[in-house]
C-alpha cells in the first residue's frame, strides 16, 4: 500500500461521517434529497421574491456600481467595489467551475446544467443579502484592520434584537463549519483536483506512480511561502495570473461553442429536456436537481456566507451598493463560467465517456479540440487552486481567531494545519474529497441563513431606501 | 480672483528644483502656490482578502509618509520664500490626479519637474510629466 492509499485509508472514515450528518436526506421516489440543498435552495428563491427579483433588476446598477461611477473620489486609496468582488471571486472561481461541472454532468446527466444555471440564478439573491450584512456590521479594529463576514452581522444584527445568545451560538457555529470549509472546500479539493490534472499530463510523459503526497507538499511549501512566510509576492503573481488564466480558459471555451455554433442549440436543448426527464441519470429528476444544485451552490457559495467576508472590506457609505455587486459573483462564476464549461463538454461528447471523473472531463473535452490544452490547463489549474487556497485560508483564519483569540501561536496553528489538509487533499480520492468538502461548506449555510432571514426585513429596508435615493437623485454618479 | 499655481512633487530631488522654481515664479506674478503630490493608485488592482482588510491602514501610513517625506521636505526648502503655500495629497493615477488638482484649486499653471527615469523606462512606461503635457488644459512648466 502506497502513502497515498494509507492517507486515503485513515482519513476518509472520519469525512464519510462528517459527510453523513450534513447530508441527511430524505426518501423521495427511492431517492435521497439532503436537506442541506432544499435548505439553500428554498432560501436563493425565497429571498429572490423577497427581494422582488432583485437578481434581475438591479443588474445595471450593480455594474455601474462595480465600474466606479459611484466612487466617492474622497474614498480614494480605499477598497474599491471592484476590488472586493475581484477578491471574492479569486475564493469562488476555481476548480468548482472546471471539474465541479463535469462532476455534476457525469454524475446527474447534461440536464444538471440547467439546475446549476437556475441555482445561480437564485443565488445572486442570497449573494446580495450576506454582503450587504457583511459590510454593514464590519468593525474596524484600533489597528485599522477591517473585520467582517457571518460571525459579525450573527452576533451583533442578533444582539441589536434582544438575542445575544443565540446570535452568540449562531456566530460560533459559522465559525467552527467556516474552518472545516477553509480545510475541504477552500483547499482539499483544490489540492485535489489540481493534481488529478497534473497526474493525467504527467502520466502521458511515463510518470504514472501515485505522487499526490509529493505534489501536496510542494503545493503546501508554496501555500507557506505566503500565509506564513509572508511573501505576498507569490502571492501578488498568482492575482495577476489568475485573470489571465481565466480569460485563457473563457475564450477557449467561447472559441469552441462558436466553432461548433449549429450544435449549440443541440446542446440546449438536450440541457433542458434532460433536466426533467425521468429517465435521467442517477435516480431520475431528484437525481439530476440534487446535482445540479450542488455543484452550484459548491461553486458560488451563495449563502454560504464566505464572500461576505471579502466584501467587508469595502469602503462605501452604502452597504447595499456592496450588495448589488456581490450578486453579480454567481452571475460570472455559475451562469457564465460553469455554462461555457458544460457547454464545452457536451457538444464535444466528452460526457459519453464512462468512468471519467472531475476535471479529467473537461480536459478532455478541451484536448479534443484544442489539442495540447490539457498543459495550458495543468497550469490553469494549479494557479486556480493556489489562489482560492489562499483566499480561503484567510477566511479560515478570521473565523480560527474570532474562535480562539488573536495570538501569534493561535494564527500558527491554524496555518500549519492547513498546510497539511493541503497534503492530505492530493492524496485521498475525489468521492471522500469531495464529500468532505461539501459537508463542511454546506454546513455553513446553517447558521448564516437562519441569520438571513431575520435580517431580511432591515435589508429591504436598506434596498429601497438607497434605490429611491438613486431614483430622486439623491444618489448620483461622481464619475 | 486670485492667481494660483500648482507643483507636482514626488520626493525627488528634481521635484524640490521644480518646487522653488515654481515658487519664484508665483512669487514674482503675485500667486499662490500648491504643493501636490498624487499617491500612484488604482481601485482596478486586484488584491487579496487580506490585503483589503489592511488597505484602510496601509492608506493612512502612505498618507503620514508622504506628508513627512515628500511634503514636509518641500515646505521646508521654501520656508524663506514670503509666499502664499498649500498643501495637497491624494491617491490615484499621477498625472490624472494632478490634472483634476489643479482645477480643483483653479489653477492656472503648472510646474513639474523632468524626472530621472531612463530613456526605456519613460517609453515604456511613459512619464507624468510626458502625460501631463499631453493632457493638461493648462500651460505646464517642465523644469529641467
Amino acid at each position: 500500500m502506497d502513502i497515498d492509499e494509507k492517507i486515503n485509508e485513515w482519513v476518509s472514515p472520519a469525512t464519510h461521517f462528517i459527510e453523513n450528518i450534513v447530508f441527511f436526506a430524505v426518501d423521495i421516489n427511492s431517492v435521497g434529497l439532503p436537506l442541506v440543498l432544499v435548505w439553500l435552495l428554498v432560501a436563493a428563491a425565497i429571498f429572490t421574491i423577497y427581494f422582488r427579483f432583485v437578481n434581475l433588476r438591479c443588474i445595471g446598477q450593480a455594474l455601474r456600481i462595480v465600474r466606479g461611477k459611484y466612487d466617492d473620489p474622497s474614498h480614494d486609496g480605499e477598497v474599491t467595489h471592484f476590488q472586493a468582488l475581484s477578491a471574492a471571486l479569486s475564493g469562488t472561481v476555481g476548480l468548482g467551475n472546471i471539474a465541479g461541472v463535469a462532476v455534476a454532468i457525469s454524475l446527474g446527466g447534461p440536464g444538471a446544467t440547467f439546475w446549476m444555471i437556475l441555482v445561480g440564478f437564485l443565488g445572486m439573491s442570497s449573494k446580495f443579502v450576506e454582503c450587504t450584512l457583511g459590510v454593514k456590521y464590519r468593525t474596524i479594529g484600533p489597528d485599522g484592520i477591517v473585520s467582517g463576514g457571518p460571525m459579525h452581522y450573527l452576533r451583533t444584527g442578533l444582539t441589536d434584537r434582544g438575542w445575544p445568545v443565540f446570535g452568540k451560538i449562531l456566530a460560533i457555529f459559522f465559525a467552527v463549519m467556516c474552518i472545516g470549509g477553509s480545510f475541504g472546500g477552500g483547499n482539499m479539493f483544490q489540492a485535489n483536483q489540481a493534481y488529478a490534472q497534473f497526474h493525467s499530463v504527467a502520466a502521458e510523459f511515463g510518470f504514472d506512480g501515485h505522487y499526490g503526497w509529493l505534489f501536496g507538499s510542494t503545493i503546501a511549501v508554496f501555500v507557506g511561502l505566503v500565509i506564513i512566510g509572508g511573501i505576498r509576492s507569490i502571492g501578488r503573481v498568482t492575482r495577476i495570473l489568475v485573470p489571465f488564466m481565466c480569460l485563457i480558459y473563457v475564450s477557449a471555451g467561447l472559441c469552441i461553442i462558436l466553432g461548433h455554433i449549429t450544435d449549440v442549440p443541440a446542446a440546449f436543448g438536450l440541457i433542458v429536456t434532460s433536466a426533467f426527464a425521468p429517465e435521467a441519470v442517477g435516480g431520475g429528476l431528484i437525481g439530476v436537481l440534487i446535482q445540479g444544485i450542488q455543484r452550484a451552490a459548491f461553486s458560488n457559495e451563495a449563502g454560504v456566507g464566505s464572500a461576505a467576508i471579502a466584501h467587508s472590506a469595502v469602503k462605501t457609505n452604502e452597504p447595499v451598493s456592496e450588495g448589488l455587486v456581490a450578486l453579480l459573483e454567481p452571475f460570472i462564476d455559475t451562469i457564465v463560467v460553469c455554462t461555457i464549461t458544460a457547454l464545452v463538454v457536451i457538444i464535444t461528447g466528452a460526457h459519453l465517456n464512462v468512468g471519467m471523473e472531475g476535471i479529467e472531463m473537461t480536459s478532455r473535452a478541451f484536448n479534443s479540440i484544442i489539442p495540447g490544452f490539457d498543459y495550458i490547463l495543468v497550469i490553469a489549474v494549479v494557479l486556480f487552486a493556489f489562489s482560492t487556497m489562499i483566499t480561503w485560508s484567510y477566511y479560515g483564519l478570521k473565523s480560527w481567531t474570532y474562535l480562539f483569540g488573536d495570538s501569534k501561536a493561535m494564527d500558527l496553528t491554524y496555518k500549519l494545519l492547513f498546510l497539511m489538509f493541503v497534503v492530505i487533499g492530493s492524496a485521498m480520492n475525489l468521492g471522500a474529497v469531495i464529500g468532505f468538502s461539501d459537508a463542511m461548506i454546506f454546513a455553513m449555510s446553517f447558521g448564516n441563513i437562519i441569520g438571513l432571514y431575520i435580517m431580511m426585513p432591515e435589508v429591504k429596508r436598506d434596498l429601497n431606501g438607497y434605490l429611491s435615493r438613486v431614483a430622486t437623485g439623491e444618489i448620483t454618479e461622481t464619475r | 480672483m486670485s492667481t494660483t499655481y500648482l507643483v507636482g512633487v514626488d520626493g525627488s530631488d528634481h521635484a524640490l528644483k521644480a518646487a522653488r522654481y515654481a515658487a519664484e515664479q508665483a512669487r514674482s506674478a503675485g500667486a499662490s502656490l500648491v504643493v501636490a503630490h498624487a499617491i500612484d493608485w488604482s481601485g482596478f488592482d486586484i488584491m487579496g482578502p487580506e490585503e483589503l482588510a489592511e488597505r484602510h491602514k496601509i492608506k493612512e501610513a502612505e498618507l503620514d509618509r508622504a506628508q513627512t517625506k515628500v511634503i514636509q521636505p518641500v515646505l521646508d526648502t521654501l520656508a524663506d520664500m514670503p509666499l502664499e503655500v498649500s498643501t495637497d495629497v491624494h491617491h490615484g493615477h499621477p498625472a490624472k490626479t494632478l490634472l483634476d488638482l489643479a482645477e480643483q484649486h483653479g489653477a492656472s499653471h503648472i510646474f513639474l519637474a523632468r524626472n530621472g527615469h531612463t530613456r526605456l523606462a519613460v517609453a515604456l512606461l511613459g512619464s507624468t510629466a510626458h502625460s501631463v503635457i499631453q493632457t493638461s488644459p493648462i500651460p505646464v512648466t517642465v523644469v529641467p
